[in-house]
């Protein structure tokens, strides 16, 4: 379980998170959902220890991130960066491979666990088939899955996403987000990604956290977090909340800004 | 560029592992026969380099006197082992610490067209060298690699300093290199003009860059400096690998960053200055190499470094055969032959990369 106590993040000394308490239940998927420029990618960044508090704590298991060596943390918590480039020509079994970075050392590079773990990891994502073509070579979705792969391997028990669906076409981001699924429901991991399309949060989170100018402003089942109210005030958007009619989760089709503060509007289907 | 996977058959692995109780390493399966060919090739130009010449030898008994074993001509003595030997191990020597460099700085900075010459480290290095020797005169040559490795450093900083930001385009920390190379240059031209006919003579070496008439001397001060950082770069090159990715995802798999960048930058700085100390500032040597290399064993760094350094050697001991024998007696600096060859390359790597 991640929590933070008065989390301050900013970045290039301006502020964009002050005071901030939030928990991130273990074993669940949770999504950061927000518009552009709330914090939301800032926050999944300070959780990881990619940016570094200007004040408060970040807590795993109760223990301060800050205080456990590099190495320990990597082996515990991954995070996947948003658009991360391979270098020109490494496979996917490369890629995968440098996973297992954290569970090496100088005498010990290349044990029996991790060519399993590799191997796992390629299995899972579905990418056994396409583990010696070169990362540049591969669609955004494989690409992407490659990189999961990688998070995967190193075996950590939460793996941290930013956009892990942007850039990808339909059948793309469904082929990823499927696979966090799978993640979350066979292997138990606790999953953190932050997400653009509030229905891909409805549909595969167990627990939204809506931000809005580095605040809170929602958390809590997709029923309990996507309200009109909330769409109208966090997104400003007008929207119809419908049922999604398999799942059951509210899906939200917005028709109309809202009619308040109407500038300053950052489009909802821009990325950011 | 697309490095084909080689052919491994369902289930097999792409790569070679060993594995005892303490100890557990891979390398790609490609590296072991690379290697192998790569040195061959290189004893081999170097065992016909120093045959030829005013004073020509047969290979056999280029071998047989380089080895002093069995029957072999106390005549050869003088003209292999004291005259073109020495020569010889300092090209090799010289390459292979310009093709790790450059691999590292590639490898490091994510950028195809990054090298020890065209990031201007390979002439900061040259003028720092040549102020020394028009300051303070005679001297030693050992003593040159540290003046070498200090002003390869500041270059080194200034870059890091400049033109490091992440988003930056690989042209601009190129353009930048190559301003602080111009300016590097002007301060070498601007001691030459001012120092004294014997030390110019010395220093005119670092203007073109050659390995003309490279003693014993220059290989002793050249050798502690391979012995330190050639296996350094060796044992870091799992951390590159993680660095390669860039610098988030490097820290989300647990890579102390800034620790071993800096590391890595030293090592390759070093290596750099070393080069350069022992033979002035040769170009593309750093650039080609690694680019070569990646097309022969993929883009791993255990085996990359060691054989983007062989195929450094390789070249340069091959371009001082060209520049010997081309225009005979006149002798070209290799310097210039490699510059013939890789001042192309690098515009073909620059076009590639504005394709992208």
């Amino acid at each position: 379980m991640i929590e933070t106590h008065h989390l301050k993040l900013s970045y290039d000394s301006i502020p964009v998170i002050d005071a901030l308490d939030v928990c991130i239940p273990a074993g669940k998927i949770t999504a950061l959902v927000g518009p552009n420029g709330c914090g939301k990618s800032t926050l999944l960044r300070g959780l990881s220890r990619l940016l570094k508090p200007r004040g408060g704590l970040v807590l795993l298991n109760g223990k301060d991130i800050h205080t456990i060596p590099t190495r320990e943390l990597a082996k515990r918590l991954g995070i996947l960066p948003q658009g991360p480039v391979a270098p020109e020509g490494l496979t996917v079994r490369e890629l995968v491979a440098q996973g297992r970075y954290p569970h090496q050392s100088w005498l010990k590079q290349w044990q029996a666990e991790d060519e399993a773990a590799v191997n796992r990891a390629l299995d899972i994502t579905g990418m056994t088939a396409l583990a010696e073509r070169p990362v540049d070579a591969l669609s955004g979705g494989q690409r992407q899955r490659a990189w999961i792969a990688m998070t995967l391997a190193q075996e950590t028990e939460i793996i941290l996403l930013d956009e892990p669906t942007t850039f990808l076409d339909l059948s793309h981001q469904i082929e990823v987000l499927h696979l966090l699924e799978r993640l979350n429901r066979d292997e138990g991991r606790t999953i953190v990604m932050v997400v653009h399309d509030l229905n891909h949060a409805t549909r595969h989170a167990h627990h939204i956290i809506a931000l809005r100018d580095g605040k809170i402003a929602a958390q809590g089942s997709p029923g309990q977090v996507v309200t009109r109210a909330l769409l109208e005030d966090v997104f400003r958007v007008q929207a119809d909340i419908l049922r999604d009619p398999r799942l059951g989760v509210p899906i939200c089709v917005p028709y109309a800004l809202a009619t308040q503060n109407a500038e300053g509007i950052k489009g909802y289907d821009s990325r950011g | 560029m697309n490095v084909p996977s080689p052919g491994s058959p369902e289930g097999g692995s792409p790569w070679l592992t060993l594995r005892t109780g303490a100890l557990s390493f891979r390398v790609d399966r490609r590296v072991p026969l690379v290697a192998l060919m790569t040195l061959l090739a290189t004893l081999a130009v170097m065992v016909v380099n120093i045959g030829v010449g005013e004073y020509p030898i047969a290979p056999l008994d280029v071998v047989k006197t380089a080895l002093r074993i069995g029957e072999y001509n106390k005549d050869y003595d003088f003209i292999v082992n004291t005259l073109r030997l020495p020569r010889m191990l300092v090209a090799v020597g010289v390459g292979l610490a310009l093709g790790i460099s450059g691999a590292i700085m590639q490898g490091l900075t994510r950028n195809p067209l990054a090298s020890p010459d065209i990031m201007g480290i390979s002439a900061g290095a040259g003028l720092s060298a040549v102020a020394l020797i028009v300051i303070f005169k005679d001297v030693p040559a050992s003593v040159i690699p540290f003046a070498a490795f200090a002003g390869a450093g500041i270059i080194a900083l200034l870059i890091y300093l400049v033109a490091w930001r992440k988003g930056d385009s690989p042209i601009r920390m190129v353009l930048i290199g190559i301003g602080l190379a111009a300016v590097a240059g002007a301060g070498t031209s601007f001691m030459i003009t001012f120092g004294d006919v014997h030390d110019v003579q010395r220093a005119m070496v670092w203007l073109t860059g050659s390995v003309y008439a490279r003693s014993w001397d220059e290989l002793h001060a050249l050798l502690p400096w391979l012995i330190v950082f050639v296996p350094g770069a060796v044992l870091m090159a799992r951390h590159l690998n993680a660095l390669s990715l860039g610098e988030e995802v490097a820290m989300s798999l647990g890579s102390k960053v800034p620790a071993q960048r800096g590391l890595l930058i030293l090592v390759s700085v070093a290596l750099a200055g070393a080069s350069v100390a022992a033979a002035g500032t040769i170009g593309f040597i750093g650039l080609m190499a690694p680019h070569i290399a990646r097309k022969l064993v993929g883009v791993q760094h255990e085996g990359l470094l060691l054989i983007s350094g062989v195929i450094g050697g390789f070249i340069l001991v091959a371009a001082d055969l060209v520049g010997r024998t081309l225009f005979a007696p006149i002798e070209l600096p290799a310097g210039l032959v490699v510059a013939f060859i890789g001042a192309p390359f690098f515009v073909y790597l620059l076009i590639l990369n504005n394709r992208r």
